[in-house]
C-alpha cells in the first residue's frame, strides 16, 4: 500500500439509523474506492465517528470531501494525512497451530506485542492491535504458519499531537488546494 | 392542541404557505388525504404519479417556490422516482410525502411496501423516514428548508400510515434553529480575498465571456448578472438550464453554448481567455472534450455548490456562494478597482484603466455571429420545417410566455429559435433528459403562473409518455397548449442513427398518425388540430390563443428528415462544431 495513494477521512456523523448506507452510497455512486472503513459512536450520543481511508487515484481528495460535505447528517470532516495521523488497528486471526508449532506462534505475538485470546486443540487465536504497517508485518509473518481465519477493523485514526494542533483542516465550504487532474471521462451520448 | 399526524402534515404544508399539492391518493397515504378535504390548499389530482412530480418540478420553476407532490406507497412512491433524479439534475426545489405502510409492517414486504428512503437516497438532496407523529412539523420544516437553501433540489417525506393516524400535540418551529440539522450550514456570502483576484483577471481579460447557467435563475440573479455584463461589456452566452436568465435580444447575449449550440456561442467560449462561470457546471453538453475545451482560457467559477468547484475543470479562482451575493461583491470589487458605469470612463490611474480594449474582441464575436447564424430552409417549400412552426408560435404568442418542451429534437430548437427576455419562461429538462416532462411541467407552470400563457412544444414520442396529464389539465381547468412537433420519429435518436450508425434505423419510427393526436385531445376534453402545411401554422396557433378555457393539442406534421444543427458530435471536441448539413448527406 503506497502511502500517498491513501488518505485518512474522518467524518462526524449524525447517529441516525442510515446514514452508513448514505455515505457508502455515495462512494459508490460517485465511483470512489474506499480502502478500509471504520464506524463507531463518540463520548456524545447524537454522533457517530466514521473513518474511511480513500483511494484519492480513484478522485482528489477534494471532490470526495466536497461531496460528502454534501450529505445532510454529515457534521464536519477532517482530513488527515497519514504522516500527520495516529492510525490505529486490530487484527484478529486463527492460526493452524499444532502443539508442537504453538511456541513459534506465541513467540512471534510476543514480540509483536500482540495476545493469544484463545485456544483451541489445534488452532490458536491471537490479537494484535497497532499502527497498519505493523500490522501488516505481522499478517506476512503468520501467513507461512496457516491462517484458517483472519479479520482486520480498518482503521481508527486521530490527529497527531505535535507542538500545536497537526496539519488539520476542517472543510466547509473552501476550496483550497483542489486536485490537480483530468477529471471526467469525455464519454458522452 | 391534540391533532392527528396526518392533520399535523396537512397543517405543516400550510404553515409552509403551500398553496397548491400535485398528487394521487392510495391506501397508505389515505389518513393524510382526509384533511385536504378541510385545508386551504388546492389539490390537483394528476392521472399518474409521475405526472405529479414533473407538474410539482414545473410549478417550481416558474415561481421559484418548492413543488410539493404526494402520492402513496410503493408503486405509487416509484413512479416518482423518475421526476425526483429529474429534480435532483437540475436542482430544482421539490418535496415529495410519499405514504408508507405502517411501522409496525415496515420490513415484512407488506402491501404496497417499498424501502423508498433507500431508493431515493442517491436522487434527493436529502430524504426522512417519520416514525413518530409528534417530529412531522419539526421534518417538514427541515425538508423545506434543505430544499429551498444552499443548491436546491427535491427532497422526500416517507411517512407510514400509523404516524398519520397517531395523535401528537402541535407545535411549529418557530426558527431554523429549533430543527435538527446540525450539519446543514449553507454558505452564501463568497470569500472577498477571491472575490478581489475573480475582479483582477476580468480587467486582465481581452477575450472574456460570462458562462451563465441555471444558478444564476435558482439564486434571482439575473438582474445583477445584467448590471456585471453591461459594467463590463461581456458577452453571455446562456446555458440550456440558463435560458433567459439574461434576454435574448440583448446585444451582449450570444445564446445557447453546448452540443447544440450556436456557433458564436460555442466558439466564443473556446477562444476565451476568461470564462466567467456563474452557476454553471461545465457540464458534457456544453464542454465537449474536457481536455479541449476552452483551452486558453483562465477559469473564475462562482457555484452555490463547493463540490462543483473543480469537479471538471480546476477554475483559476473558484468562489463557493450564492450567485446573486457573489455577483454583487464582484461589481463592489470592480467598483474599487475604478471600473467606471456604464458609458463612463474608469478611474484615472486605476486597474479598470489599464483594462485591455474589447472591441476586436466584441467584433470577432459579431463577425461570427454574422457568418454563422442559426439556419434552416426558410423557403416555405416542401415539408413544414419544425423550426418555422417553434419561430412563428414564438412570433404569434406575448413575449413572456412560458414555454416547457420535452427531450430530444423539438427541444433544442423551442431553445434555439425561441427568444427568451425573461427568466422563469423556459421549463425544460436539462440534466437527465426525460422524455415525456413537457404536459405536466407545462400544466405545473400554468398553475404556479395562471396569468402567463403556458405552451408545451413537445415532441410526437415525448408527448406519448405523459400525455394522459392532459385529462388533468382539462378536469381541473389548467388551459395549456401544446405544440407537438411529430415527425413520426424519436426524432433525436434518429438523427444519431442517420449521422453515426450509417442510417441504419433502429427502433425509431413512431408513425405519423398513430395515434390520431386530434381525437385523442378530443378524447381528453381538449381542443385537437392538425397542422400539415406552412401556411395553415399561423392561424392554428392564433385559434389556440384564443381559447383560455381548456386545454388546445397542435398536430404539427413536420419534416422527419430536419436535424438539429450546429452539432458537436459526443466526445469531440467543440472546435469540431459542425454548423449544418454538408452536400449529399444521408438521409435527405
Amino acid at each position: 500500500m503506497a502511502a500517498e495513494r491513501h488518505h485518512i477521512v474522518t467524518a462526524l456523523v449524525e447517529n441516525k439509523s442510515g446514514v452508513l448506507a448514505r455515505v457508502a452510497g455515495l462512494f459508490s455512486r460517485r465511483g470512489y474506492n474506499i480502502y478500509s472503513l471504520a464506524v463507531a459512536p463518540t463520548d456524545n450520543v447524537r454522533f457517530s465517528r466514521i473513518t474511511i481511508v480513500v483511494d484519492v487515484e480513484s478522485a482528489p481528495l477534494e471532490q470526495i470531501v466536497g461531496q460528502l460535505d454534501k450529505l445532510i447528517n454529515v457534521v464536519s470532516i477532517t482530513e488527515l494525512a497519514p504522516q500527520a495521523a495516529v492510525e490505529r488497528e486490530l487484527l484478529l486471526a486463527t492460526l493452524q497451530a499444532q502443539p508442537e508449532a504453538r511456541a513459534q506462534v506465541m513467540q512471534l505475538v510476543s514480540v509483536f506485542e500482540g495476545k493469544i485470546v484463545d485456544i483451541g486443540r489445534e488452532q490458536i487465536t491471537v490479537m494484535l492491535a497497532g499502527p497498519p504497517s505493523k500490522i501488516d508485518d505481522f499478517e506476512d509473518l503468520i501467513r507461512p504458519i496457516g491462517i484458517v481465519e483472519l479479520q482486520r477493523t480498518g482503521r481508527v485514526a486521530l490527529p497527531k499531537l505535535e507542538r500545536q494542533a497537526a496539519r488539520l483542516h476542517s472543510i466547509d465550504g473552501g476550496t483550497d488546494d483542489r486536485g490537480d487532474h483530468d477529471p471526467m471521462s469525455d464519454e458522452a451520448g | 392542541m391534540q391533532l392527528t399526524g396526518a392533520q399535523a402534515l396537512i397543517k405543516s404544508l400550510e404553515m409552509q404557505g403551500v398553496e397548491v399539492i400535485f398528487g394521487l391518493p392510495g391506501g397508505a397515504i389515505l389518513p393524510v388525504y382526509d384533511p385536504i378535504l378541510d385545508s386551504s390548499i388546492r389539490h390537483v389530482l394528476v392521472r399518474h404519479e409521475q405526472g405529479a412530480g414533473h407538474a410539482a418540478e414545473g410549478y417550481a420553476h416558474v415561481t421559484g417556490r418548492p413543488g410539493v407532490a404526494m402520492v402513496t406507497s410503493g408503486p405509487g412512491a416509484t413512479n416518482i422516482v423518475t421526476p425526483l433524479a429529474d429534480a435532483m439534475m437540475d436542482s430544482i426545489p421539490m418535496v415529495v410525502i410519499t405514504g408508507q405502510v405502517a411501522t409496525t409492517a415496515i420490513g415484512t414486504d407488506a402491501f404496497q411496501e417499498c424501502p423508498i428512503t433507500g431508493v431515493t437516497l442517491d436522487i434527493t438532496k436529502h430524504n426522512w423516514l417519520v416514525t413518530d407523529a409528534q417530529d412531522l412539523p419539526r421534518v417538514v420544516a427541515e425538508a423545506f428548508y434543505v430544499a429551498t437553501t444552499g443548491r436546491p433540489g427535491p427532497v422526500l417525506i416517507d411517512v407510514p400510515k400509523d404516524v398519520s393516524n397517531a395523535q401528537m400535540d402541535w407545535y411549529w418551529p418557530s426558527s431554523i434553529d429549533e430543527l435538527d440539522l446540525p450539519g446543514y450550514h449553507p454558505q452564501t456570502k463568497g470569500d472577498p480575498v477571491r472575490v478581489r483576484r475573480a475582479a483582477e483577471l476580468v480587467l486582465e481579460a481581452r477575450r472574456p465571456v460570462i458562462y451563465a447557467g441555471g444558478g444564476i435563475l435558482k439564486a434571482r440573479a439575473a438582474e445583477a448578472l445584467r448590471v456585471l455584463a453591461e459594467r463590463c461589456g461581456i458577452p453571455v452566452v446562456t446555458t440550456l438550464m440558463a435560458r433567459g436568465a439574461f434576454p435574448d435580444s440583448h446585444p451582449l447575449c450570444l445564446g445557447m453554448p453546448g452540443m447544440h449550440g450556436n456557433y458564436t456561442a460555442v466558439t466564443a467560449m473556446q477562444r476565451s481567455d476568461l470564462l466567467i462561470a456563474l452557476g454553471s457546471r461545465f457540464d458534457d453538453r456544453v464542454t465537449g472534450k474536457v481536455s479541449a475545451f476552452a483551452p486558453d482560457a483562465r477559469v473564475i467559477h462562482v457555484d452555490i455548490d463547493p463540490a462543483e468547484i473543480g469537479k471538471v475543470r480546476r477554475p483559476d479562482v473558484g468562489i463557493a456562494g450564492d450567485c446573486k451575493e457573489v455577483i454583487e461583491e464582484l461589481i463592489v470589487a470592480l467598483d474599487g478597482l475604478g471600473l467606471g458605469t456604464v458609458g463612463s470612463p474608469p478611474a484615472p490611474g486605476s486597474a479598470a484603466a489599464a483594462r485591455p480594449d474589447l472591441a476586436p474582441w466584441l467584433a470577432q464575436v459579431r463577425a461570427w455571429q454574422e457568418q454563422f447564424p442559426l439556419a434552416y430552409d426558410r423557403s416555405g417549400e416542401g415539408a413544414l420545417k419544425p423550426q418555422f412552426v417553434v419561430e412563428t408560435l414564438r412570433d404569434l404568442t406575448p413575449d413572456d410566455t412560458i414555454v416547457a418542451s420535452g427531450v430530444g429534437q423539438h427541444q433544442m430548437w423551442a431553445s434555439q429559435y425561441w427568444r427568451f427576455d425573461h427568466p422563469y419562461t423556459w421549463v425544460n429538462s436539462g440534466g437527465a433528459g426525460t422524455m415525456g416532462f413537457a404536459v405536466p411541467a407545462a400544466i405545473g407552470a400554468k398553475v404556479g403562473r395562471p396569468d402567463k400563457m403556458v405552451w408545451a412544444i413537445d415532441g410526437d414520442g415525448c408527448f406519448q409518455m405523459t400525455a394522459q396529464e392532459l385529462v388533468t389539465a382539462s378536469a381541473e381547468r389548467i388551459p395549456v397548449k401544446v405544440a407537438i412537433l411529430n415527425n413520426a420519429y424519436l426524432g433525436m435518436v434518429r438523427q444519431w442513427q442517420e449521422l453515426f450508425y450509417a442510417e441504419r434505423y433502429s427502433e425509431v419510427y413512431l408513425s405519423p398518425d398513430l395515434p390520431d393526436y386530434v381525437k385523442w385531445a378530443e378524447a381528453m376534453g381538449c381542443v385537437g388540430l392538425k397542422v400539415e402545411s406552412h401556411e395553415e401554422v399561423a392561424p392554428a396557433i392564433e385559434k389556440a390563443n384564443a381559447i383560455d378555457d381548456r386545454p388546445v393539442v397542435i398536430d404539427f406534421r413536420t419534416d422527419a428528415f430536419e436535424k438539429v444543427y450546429p452539432m458537436v458530435p459526443a466526445g469531440s471536441s467543440n472546435d469540431d462544431i459542425i454548423v449544418g448539413p454538408t452536400e449529399g448527406e444521408g438521409g435527405r
